[in-house]
């Protein structure tokens, strides 16, 4: 979905609060929050598409204004609601208040995932176009490279592809690619002499 | 634990919302008795980038280990006892005086936890995921890490399962360390790629 988690390239956001270390867990809470998080991903077998979209799926001004862990626990109950294990009203009567939840899936489950392709169609070197859609599910191809073009570098083994795996037990696993793009090309004001590279599933790329 | 800054008398909303997901959970009987503190008390404790140090101490000082490293980063790590979730497929990215390597999540958070831990704060957030695509000279220089015009920046950004951990340059003048003195002086930023040594 064309959520806003897909942060790559948006402006306006400001500088870094760089901290060179700090606590692994700022607050009790944040532990609690992310152990919590993999109880119900267990419990409910979700994989790991499953867990990213319930967080992408958060109302973005809560997305935003939120910490990673509050995202974590945003995630959990979402999951722990949306698979049966508890209400969102038994969480509002515990928590003495509103337990926002996120959003609905946008798309039916996946049925038929289609065969696995275990043959990479694209080697080191070759030049590749990410495909350009906007998918209302879950995907791993970040909005700042579709539609470009750009160079495969390295070809990895395969997994199973993200846009099918958050929605159902349906699975299909692509090869991955890490493929290489100019920052000129990227972005109008892209910086001289940086090139960002981006894993990509073999489907969403074709011939240019 | 930084248990200190946790005050019972003001609980806020989101401690009371996790300790409701908490309590319904533990009703219901899927959490285990301890899971919590000792998930938590490996990534306090065990996991973390005194992991990465080593890694990158072993490369500088071992040739033959370097190239292991380079060729297949999870087994060259796993040779060192590090691995597990989130470092399943590693890939070691090397920096020399003209090339700069710098790791990223665009979408989320994906970070190397085997070698590096749990990432910190700042990689989470919005600023540094928006912008080091975009615009990685001005944010590194903004970080504390400026480099000359003419050097090449890689950024790597962990979309799908690969996690990178960045190879940081030797600093000068450590001919005369061991090994251990040299992962003494491996910071998390110069594996992330946010700081040079």
């Amino acid at each position: 979905m064309d959520g806003i988690h897909d942060l790559g390239g948006m402006q306006g956001f400001g500088g870094v609060g760089h901290s060179p270390a700090e606590p692994v867990f700022g607050h009790r809470w944040e532990a609690v929050a992310r152990a919590l998080l993999v109880v119900v991903a267990g419990a409910v077998k979700a994989s790991g598409g499953e867990f990213r979209h319930s967080i992408e799926r958060m109302e973005p001004g809560h997305y935003l204004t939120s910490s990673y862990y509050e995202h974590w626990l945003t995630a959990a109950a979402t999951l722990a609601v949306e698979h049966g294990l508890m209400t969102r009203s038994e969480l509002e009567a515990r928590a003495g208040g509103r337990f926002p939840l996120s959003g609905p899936v946008l798309v039916p489950p996946v049925i038929e995932a289609g065969p696995d392709v275990d043959t990479p169609r694209f080697g080191v070197g070759d030049r590749v176009r990410v495909r350009e859609g906007h998918p209302a599910g879950h995907t791993r191809c970040p909005g700042y490279v579709r539609g470009q073009n750009g160079t495969v570098v390295r070809v990895d083994g395969t997994h199973s592809v993200p846009d099918i795996e958050a929605h159902g037990t349906a699975r299909r696993r692509e090869p991955t690619y890490s493929v290489r793009f100019d920052a000129a090309d990227l972005w109008r004001d892209g910086q001289r002499g940086v090139w960002v590279h981006v894993d990509l599933w073999d489907s969403y790329l074709e011939r240019p | 634990m930084s248990a200190g800054r946790h005050h019972p008398a003001a609980v806020s909303p989101v401690e009371q919302r996790v300790a409701a997901l908490e309590a319904l959970l533990t009703e219901r009987g899927l959490v285990p008795e301890g899971f919590i503190e000792e998930i938590t008390r490996r990534y306090e404790s065990e996991i973390g980038p005194m992991n990465g140090a080593k890694v990158v101490a072993r490369a500088w000082v071992d040739p033959r280990y370097k190239q292991r490293l380079l060729a297949d980063g999870t087994a060259a790590i796993a040779e060192l006892g590090f691995g597990g979730p989130e470092g399943d497929h590693m890939v070691v990215v090397e920096n020399t005086p003209g090339i700069h390597n710098v790791i990223v999540c665009t979408l989320c958070s994906c970070y190397p936890w085997p070698v590096l831990g749990l990432p910190p704060a700042w990689y989470k957030d919005p600023p540094y995921r928006a912008r080091m695509v975009r615009e990685p000279r001005t944010l590194l220089a903004e970080m504390g890490c400026p480099l000359p015009d003419d050097a090449e920046i890689r950024v790597w950004d962990s979309s799908a399962e690969v996690r990178y951990l960045v190879l940081p340059e030797r600093p000068p003048g450590t001919v005369d360390l061991t090994e251990a003195e040299l992962a003494g002086l491996v910071t998390r930023d110069s594996m992330i790629g946010t700081a040079r040594l």
